[in-house]
């Protein structure tokens, strides 16, 4: 699958939406059935192309959020207020509308099942798409890669696919998982509100001497301070994979 | 804003010209000579077209620019690039 998704030159392709699922008040997945779609690795995106009747067209690029598949695909957006394509992707896209994509894309920020682990994921909001590719494929392939998540968001609103990464956190051995609330907690429970901290990323068993496979993804000062955090403590620089995105998204 | 990403936004319009991954070739930097993914390098998204850096020592690795068919890439600033070619 891997192979069948680094060779060959990039080409257009259209897909059709099968469903449409709310995450957040502000973030839809769309799933995709894609015929010929040869599967992904986990942590590579597509990109996407809206073309206008007056053939004035533009594309954003999506990090994949399910497992690896044949045919189909889930993207999660979230809608960017001032966006020009994510708010058409969020509030007007339906279940059997066509949308044209071509992908996979990226060979670098990927994770293959067949590693051993442990392998560390941290997410700066909506960067945690392409980790939970990652989660969902490990679960997929029976992988018993320890895991571990450190999820930073706003508030407990803006999480993503939170009844399935409790499910995982209750029910998968070898998965772990901890929130960073930067601006409000769970109503009712105490929890410390601020930004990312070494102790959040050194829990026990997850320090540099374990030397886990480390991926970051969210946006490029989270995930500069999640890295310079990560060096700091010990951990190898090139054991450290990273994906910013940044204000030319929408 | 001045702010970069990283060499990841690379690989779509590379791969409309490249058969194989940009991202996780490894490539030398002609300025300083650190090889790297260039997955890893920098890149400034609000010049015109995209423009690599090296993450060590901030000189630029590869440029890239494109109109409607038309690709122009100046990659002058990597000396060597180890790609990762499957099925052989």
């Amino acid at each position: 699958m891997a192979r069948a998704a680094v060779l060959g030159r990039l080409t257009w392709q259209v897909g059709t939406v099968t469903e449409i699922r709310e995450e957040s008040p502000t973030a839809r997945t769309i799933v995709l059935d894609v015929p010929g779609w040869p599967g992904h690795a986990a942590g590579q995106h597509v990109d996407v192309r809206l073309t206008a009747d007056d053939g004035y067209s533009t594309q954003r690029s999506y990090s994949i959020a399910s497992a690896p598949a044949a045919d189909r695909l889930e993207l999660t957006v979230q809608r960017l207020e001032d966006g020009e394509v994510s708010p058409y992707l969020t509030d007007i896209l339906r279940p059997g509308y066509p949308l044209e994509l071509r992908g996979p894309i990226g060979g670098w920020f990927v994770w293959d099942p067949a590693e051993p682990g442990p392998v560390m994921l941290v997410a700066g909001g909506s960067g945690v798409v392409p980790l939970m590719s990652m989660i969902r494929a490990r679960e997929e392939a029976g992988s018993q890669a320890p895991f571990r998540l450190v999820y930073s968001v706003r508030s407990p609103e803006t999480v993503l696919y939170a009844a399935e990464l409790e499910r995982l956190r209750q029910a998968v051995d070898g998965f772990q998982m901890s929130y960073v609330y930067t601006r409000s907690g769970p109503p009712g429970v105490k929890v410390r509100i601020g930004r990312l901290t070494p102790v959040v990323l050194s829990a026990p068993g997850w320090t540099s001497e374990t030397a886990p496979a480390v991926f970051i993804c969210g946006p490029t000062g989270f995930v500069e301070a999640a890295a310079s955090l990560l060096v700091k403590a010990g951990h190898e620089a090139g054991a450290i994979k990273t994906e910013r995105f940044g204000p030319s998204g929408g | 804003m001045n702010t970069h990403l990283d060499g990841n936004v690379l690989a779509g319009p590379l791969g409309e010209v490249f058969a194989v991954d940009i991202t996780s070739a490894m490539g030398q930097c002609a300025s300083c000579g650190t090889s790297a993914a260039m997955g890893e390098a920098l890149v400034y998204t609000d010049a015109p077209g995209l423009v690599a850096r090296c993450r060590t020592c901030g000189e630029v690795v590869l440029r890239v620019n494109r109109t409607a068919g038309r690709t122009w890439l100046d990659m002058r600033g990597i000396s060597c690039l180890e790609l990762h070619t499957p099925g052989e």
